[in-house]
């Protein structure tokens, strides 16, 4: 049967590894290079690399970087940030990623999603989707370009649509709980899991191996995505994957 | 040397990436006089069975992969490269394969018999349960995780052709072969220690095999 999965994520800004904390405040965490290689070294069962500044500042995502993370690479690898289009997609599937990441572009032009699935297979279309809950809603709300622009979506639906559209998985973010460590939001990333049968990627909150014991065990994501708490080395990929495996999680 | 066969429809990036990283000796073809140099072939590919035979036929190369493995070359399909050495595929409509490997691919059900229901493709890190301890292939592993994405596997009754198999609610096919014919349903390239282990091995085997042939 298959493993839960962990997943670094690298969010790269001028070729560089940074954090925020939801979404902003952003600060220096290292090499891209060097980051990805350790994170293969330690277990990490797939990486994540996102171009922050791709969206704003309508940059596409720097290729070169791409082929020298995937050289150093022997796990399955996720590329995003600023793809817009078909083409885009296929430079960055040429420069050695096995799946691209669509947030932005996808809610813009879902027919990104239909396309490129049809034209490269649903396998590696991640569609991410950055989530922030609404009073008035009395939901969650999806937000595009970094997490700075709302949109109309509420994040069900807009979750169904990408699934019906082609999206091979989907890369939840709260952006809530992004950079907070007090955990992932479990309602959240039930709900979604709930509503498509594509697998799910939990992501904002990590703090500790606990969590994501909890966010395995109660909202049953497929995989769950930190940065920061590898990146500082507040804990490590072997020993998230220790606390699984003591608490009967299926990990490789 | 392994000749990796350029199709049009490979993922050849991580494929080559990995090989170098092993240092195992290989170069990258689209044409059989250049392959036929070859003392193996890798067969990779992604996505469709229909497109991945209809590029195959264009300029022969199917009869070109087959004369060679019956030469005596070993040859290893990855994923897509590893289905289309079967028999035949129902994708899109019934194709007929390579036929150096006796079974055909059906889609995976996503329903048990009794009725649970599975996420399809299989996507993701599975276990391997070794069939066949002997086989070259699967020496000395470190690990019995390989990474998986497919939708569609191989059915055979032939049970002798399954070397190692995974349990994703049907039993999977893993790595399947027979004597220097093999093939990968996961993605060696893309399976950490495990992928790399077995991709060594295969480079060995190809090296053993030709000192062998040359004494």
């Amino acid at each position: 049967m298959l493993t839960k999965r962990i997943i670094p994520c690298l969010d790269v800004k001028d070729g560089r590894v940074v954090k925020g904390i939801q979404f902003v405040n952003i600060i220096d965490a290292g090499d891209p290079v060097e980051l990805a290689q350790a994170y293969d070294e330690q277990g990490a069962d797939e990486l994540i690399f996102l171009d922050i500044s791709a969206s704003n500042e309508r940059r596409n995502v720097i290729i070169g970087l791409v082929e020298q993370v995937a050289a150093t690479l022997a796990i399955p690898f996720t590329v995003g940030g600023g793809i817009n289009s078909l083409e885009d997609i296929k430079s960055v599937l040429r420069g050695g990623a096995d799946k691209v990441s669509l947030n932005t572009a996808a809610v813009k032009n879902p027919d990104l999603i239909t396309l490129g699935s049809e034209y490269f297979g649903s396998q590696c279309i991640v569609v991410a989707i950055d989530a922030r809950y609404d009073e008035d809603l009395g939901s969650w709300r999806v937000y595009t370009n970094g997490g700075q622009r709302s949109t109309d979506w509420e994040v069900i639906d807009w979750a169904k649509e990408a699934v019906k559209r082609g999206a091979g998985e989907l890369l939840l973010t709260s952006m809530d709980r992004d950079g907070e460590k007090s955990g992932f939001h479990i309602e959240l990333t039930k709900v979604v899991r709930d509503a498509v049968t594509v697998p799910v990627i939990a992501s904002g909150g990590a703090g500790s191996a606990e969590h994501f014991h909890e966010v395995f065990a109660e909202s049953d994501a497929d995989a769950a995505l930190a940065a920061s708490i590898f990146h500082y080395k507040e804990t490590s990929i072997s020993a998230v994957k220790d606390h699984l495996r003591q608490q009967g999680v299926n990990v490789r | 040397m392994i000749g990796i066969v350029d199709y049009g429809m490979g993922n050849l990036h991580s494929v080559q990436n990995a090989l170098r990283r092993l240092e195992i000796d290989h170069f990258l073809s689209e044409k059989k006089e250049e392959l036929a140099e070859a003392d193996a072939l890798l067969l990779p590919g992604v996505g469709a069975f229909k497109d991945a035979m209809h590029a195959l036929k264009k300029d022969g190369m199917d009869g070109f992969i087959v004369e060679t493995v019956q030469s005596g070359k070993p040859i290893l399909g990855i994923c897509l490269g590893m289905q289309l050495l079967f028999e035949e595929s129902e994708e899109n409509g019934l194709t007929e394969g390579l036929k150096l490997l006796p079974g055909r691919i059906v889609r995976l059900p996503g329903i048990t018999s009794d009725d649970t229901t599975y996420k399809v493709p299989h996507m993701g890190w599975n276990r391997m349960l070794i069939q066949k301890p002997e086989t070259p292939l699967l020496q000395n592993l470190s690990t019995d995780f390989v990474y998986f994405v497919h939708s569609y596997f191989v059915q055979t009754e032939d049970r002798d052709v399954l070397l190692a198999t995974a349990d994703y609610f049907e039993e999977v096919p893993a790595v399947v072969g027979r004597g220097h014919i093999f093939g990968a349903q996961f993605h060696p390239e893309k399976s950490s220690d495990a992928g790399m282990e077995i991709l060594k091995n295969f480079g060995a085997y190809v090296e053993r095999r030709q000192q062998g042939e040359a004494i």
